[in-house]
């Protein structure tokens, strides 16, 4: 995710994560109302919103990530975008915010670390990771009007998102886009038909790939290079 | 053998004891003991027993015995009996004379011997089946009972024939084979023999085929097998050709004079198959001899026979025009590769310029196309299959290029040489309308027309606006073949460019008449200019060249005179394309220079100053580095050297010197100086990339806004034969196509099959 932080990351306020609710997580919302824990939940948004704005910026999301205990590289806070359909990359809205902690069932910073874990391991089914996935590419479109994306994005993107699904094929594809001069932007199509492609075809030897088919092109290249510099 | 009736009183039949008046009972024995004497009179004029013939009391008599045996009352009514008798006469001569008679017999002799027992019998059933007649009229048809001519016959078939047909048969066949041979055979007897085959089938052929056809058939087969055995380890293919076409001509012959018609397509199948289907592949094959060795060594007569051969057996073409195509493709490609050696020894220079070797191979493919035509015309009797086997013959080579010109290029460089002035070919009016049908011909090969359409368009305007081209007629006489081969859209624009110049004149004529009606409106030079429309003509850069003022003035009287014609237009000035008629004057004498536009400005730069720099000239002038090298090479390091340049090399760099070279002379008063046209080859390639990039565009919205949803594979297949018609569209580019039409959001892939497009309304 891309970030434009200017200050330096600083802790959260101390004082606002000595929330009483916060300390107890085995309160269940249940017990509760759901208007306690929308409570709760816009208590956390304002923690790391900009008050200007009333959006949590790239400094709030950094100081989340870290109260959070990961990276904000970290492919699960853009699980967490995700989860939030947010639109705007680097920013979550209020809206996004409630949506996202509602169906996480979390209202607060110890519940939403072990959410993130779980979340890993709902978004990895086959049905929710194809979401993900063009979820992923969606985010980074960051202009208005943009349709593509730099191939440099692309690689951290793939590496970000697929890197330890299909670990030695993304490598090796990632290899390919950097050295290509083909392409110099990729789109939504063959963003999609890349996870396809990892899906389908098998590794490293191609044998089940027809180019006469309607794959993208730039596939088409990738396996005709690993060909030639195999033989 | 002809039995009739007559009067002679030898052999007169006798009843012994009756009148024909009365009407007394008959009884069996004695009617038959009555009959008997005619049955015996029979045999014995049938074995050439002096004998009279019936006389016709004898014959009525014999007929009425029986009449009346037939009706008498019962148990006198005697018709089954006489029925069964009737057939026991003859079982009981063949049994005692026929048979034996042909017992003794054999080959040949056996043969004659059946053929005159055949004749007799049927003689005798003839005349028995008369005295018995009345039998048929009632008693056998009551009876449904088979008739008395069959009965007799059948006995034929069910004793002599069933005996000795095998041995007939194998007599008959052994015949054939000396036949065969080269011995004379009694063909009259074989005929005779085989008619009774024919003729015992009573009315079907089973007896003909079974016992007789089939295995002549069978023989035959064994027969030219072993010949072909032989045949094919000595005899050249010609050769080989020469025996089966005599074979089958004699077969066809033996069919004609003895066998059964209905043999004759069993018979010259059997033999096609063993002389030609089974050793098809050998024959055609044969290293010195075979069809490419005939093809090589030009024997039209062998072709022409391997033709009439070879499409009698099943799919027996397919090998020879596979053949042919492949020495066709050879020779083609050699032509191709001669090229290329030819054009890698040129000087290193003039690399770019498709050069005489280029034309000598156009020329020699068109000989090659005339040559094989022909072949196809005349061995191969225009079969299809050939006419196929030539045309990709041709697409294979002819889609080559040579030295780095393609052959859509090579193609339009030839023509431009017919239709030029001062071209390479000189030839007469006739000679060249028939040439440009022939290239017009070979464009149908080629699968990047419309690349062929660019360079042409190219060349032709350098003809038309040069003043360049030979012949009016036969500039649109080659537009009008390349309408009817490639349709109007592929000559619309260059029919345009030749309307542009006559109406160019046209303007012309006006403009002078401007001129001379408006005194101030003169520019002190003359002008002629000439007006193009723009989507007819090639692109042209135009570059802001900084005119002299003598020719600024012109500029602006024109663009006057032009408005008055029409507001509408822009008009864009091309001096690029532009000449320009100047005087010189040197010192020995003046003279007049026919230059470009270019050229002419670069020397009148001259009279203001005496002495300028490459940068100078160049920023004076404002054109590239490229234009400028060019047009100061033309001046100083070409043929005629107007300007003198310092350092005196053969190349200009941007350090260079120019002065005016006073002391230039030369033997005419008027001299052309040339200055070399812009390679545009890659430009021309680069213009038609660009239109293909739109054509397949523009094809592919076209397709998929009628079909709504298409598999990727129908789309490039439908795609590909969409523009056919002017180029082969590569595979990847029409996927790139595809590709920038999904972010222009002109269609999507389908969610659930990724092979498949939707179209976005």
């Amino acid at each position: 995710m891309r970030r434009s932080s200017s200050r330096k990351t600083g802790a959260a306020n101390p004082a606002s994560s000595i929330n009483p609710s916060a300390i107890d997580p085995y309160r269940s919302a249940s017990s509760k109302s759901a208007a306690k824990e929308l409570e709760r939940i816009d208590q956390l948004f304002n923690v790391y919103a900009n008050k200007s704005s009333g959006l949590i910026d790239p400094e709030g999301i950094e100081s989340l990530c870290s109260d959070v205990g990961v990276d904000y590289t970290d492919v699960r806070i853009l699980m967490l975008a995700w989860k939030m359909q947010a639109a705007k990359q680097g920013y979550f809205t209020l809206e996004e915010w409630r949506k996202g902690l509602k169906a996480l069932r979390v209202d607060s910073i110890e519940k939403l670390k072990k959410a993130l874990s779980a979340l890993e391991q709902e978004v990895a089914k086959p049905q929710t990771f194809l979401d993900f996935y063009s979820y992923a590419f969606r985010y980074c479109l960051t202009e208005e009007k943009q349709k593509s994306i730099d191939i440099e994005s692309i690689c951290e993107l793939l590496e970000l998102v697929l890197g330890s699904r299909y670990c030695n094929q993304v490598d090796s594809f990632i290899k390919y886009l950097k050295i290509q001069k083909d392409y110099k932007v990729i789109n939504m199509d063959q963003w999609m038909g890349f996870l396809r492609f990892f899906d389908e075809i098998s590794f490293p030897d191609f044998k089940n790939y027809d180019p006469d088919l309607a794959w993208p092109l730039i596939l088409d290249n990738y396996v005709e290079w690993m060909r030639t510099n195999q033989s | 053998m002809v039995l009739g009736v007559s009067q002679h009183p030898r052999g007169q039949l006798e009843w012994s004891n009756m009148t024909m008046n009365e009407r007394k009972v008959i009884d069996l024995d004695q009617g038959w003991a009555f009959m008997q004497q005619g049955i015996t009179k029979l045999k014995n004029i049938l074995e050439g027993v002096p004998q009279q013939q019936f006389s016709s009391e004898e014959y009525m008599m014999l007929y009425t015995t029986i009449y009346n045996m037939c009706t008498q009352k019962p148990p006198h009514d005697y018709s089954q009996q006489l029925y069964d008798r009737y057939k026991e006469a003859f079982d009981e001569y063949i049994n005692s004379t026929v048979m034996p008679a042909l017992r003794e017999k054999h080959d040949e002799f056996m043969l004659r011997e059946l053929v005159k027992r055949w004749s007799n019998h049927k003689v005798m059933v003839r005349w028995l089946s008369r005295f018995f007649h009345y039998l048929d009229r009632y008693f056998i048809a009551r009876r449904s009972l088979l008739g008395l001519n069959d009965v007799g016959l059948q006995c034929f078939r069910d004793s002599v024939y069933k005996e000795m047909r095998v041995k007939v048969r194998d007599a008959v066949i052994a015949l054939i084979d000396q036949e065969r041979e080269g011995e004379q055979i009694d063909r009259a007897l074989l005929k005779n023999v085989l008619d009774i085959f024919v003729e015992i089938g009573m009315g079907h052929m089973d007896c003909y085929v079974e016992d007789f056809e089939t295995e002549m058939l069978a023989d035959t087969a064994s027969y030219y097998s072993r010949k072909a055995t032989s045949w094919i380890m000595e005899d050249s293919c010609p050769d080989y050709m020469l025996k089966a076409e005599e074979c089958l001509k004699r077969e066809k012959d033996r069919v004609t004079h003895y066998l059964h018609s209905s043999s004759e397509q069993k018979l010259l199948e059997k033999v096609q198959h063993e002389l030609l289907f089974v050793y098809a592949s050998q024959l055609l094959e044969k290293e010195h001899s075979g069809c490419h060795a005939l093809l090589r060594d030009d024997k039209v007569d062998d072709l022409s026979r391997m033709y009439r051969l070879f499409c009698r057996i099943p799919k027996g073409l397919d090998p020879v025009s596979q053949i042919f195509k492949q020495h066709v493709t050879a020779e083609g490609t050699a032509l191709v590769k001669q090229a290329e050696d030819a054009a890698s020894n040129k000087k290193a220079e003039k690399k770019d310029v498709v050069g005489l070797q280029e034309q000598v191979f156009v020329r020699k493919v068109i000989e090659l196309h005339d040559k094989y035509l022909a072949y196809v015309d005349k061995c191969f009797m225009n079969h299809s299959l050939f006419h196929k086997a030539l045309k990709e013959a041709f697409e294979v080579f002819c889609n080559k290029g040579v030295a780095g010109s393609s052959s859509a290029e090579l193609l339009a460089t030839f023509c431009d040489n017919i239709l030029k002035k001062g071209g390479s070919e000189k030839l007469s009016d006739e000679a060249i309308e028939e040439t440009l049908e022939k290239v017009v011909k070979l464009l149908a090969y080629i699968s990047d027309k419309d690349l062929f359409a660019e360079f042409y368009r190219k060349k032709l305007a350098r003809r038309l606006l040069f003043d360049k081209s030979a012949n009016d007629d036969h500039e649109r006489s080659i537009l009008t073949k390349l309408k009817q081969q490639c349709g109007g859209q592929f000559t619309s624009k260059m029919e345009g460019m030749v309307t542009d110049l006559t109406l160019a004149r046209e303007h012309q004529t006006n403009f002078e008449d401007y001129i001379n009606n408006n005194a101030n409106a003169n520019p002190g030079i003359d002008l002629t200019v000439t007006v193009l429309t723009t989507g007819f003509w090639p692109s042209y850069k135009s570059f802001d060249l900084n005119l002299p003022a003598e020719m600024v003035k012109c500029v602006e009287v024109f663009k006057e005179f032009y408005q008055t014609k029409t507001k509408h237009r822009k008009l864009t000035w091309i001096y690029s394309l532009g000449t320009c008629n100047i005087n010189g004057k040197f010192d020995p004498k003046t003279m007049e220079l026919i230059v470009t536009t270019y050229q002419a400005s670069a020397l009148l730069l001259f009279n203001a100053s005496d002495r300028l720099s490459y940068s100078e000239i160049m920023s004076q002038l404002n054109l590239t580095d490229d234009d400028v090298v060019r047009l100061l090479h033309s001046l100083s390091c070409a043929k005629y050297q107007i300007l003198n340049k310092e350092p005196t090399t053969k190349t200009i760099s941007p350090s260079d010197y120019f002065e005016f070279n006073s002391k230039f002379t030369d033997r005419l008063r008027r001299i052309k100086i040339p200055l070399p046209p812009v390679d545009e080859k890659k430009k021309v390639i680069e213009d038609v990339d660009k239109d293909r990039r739109y054509a397949i565009d523009a094809s592919i919205v076209r397709i998929m806004k009628s079909r709504k949803v298409l598999s990727y594979q129908q789309l490039v297949m439908e795609c590909v034969e969409q523009l056919g018609r002017m180029f082969k569209p590569d595979f990847k580019a029409i996927k790139k196509r595809i590709e920038d039409l999904i972010t222009r959001e002109y269609l999507e892939r389908d969610k659930d099959n990724p092979n498949t497009f939707r179209y976005l309304a």
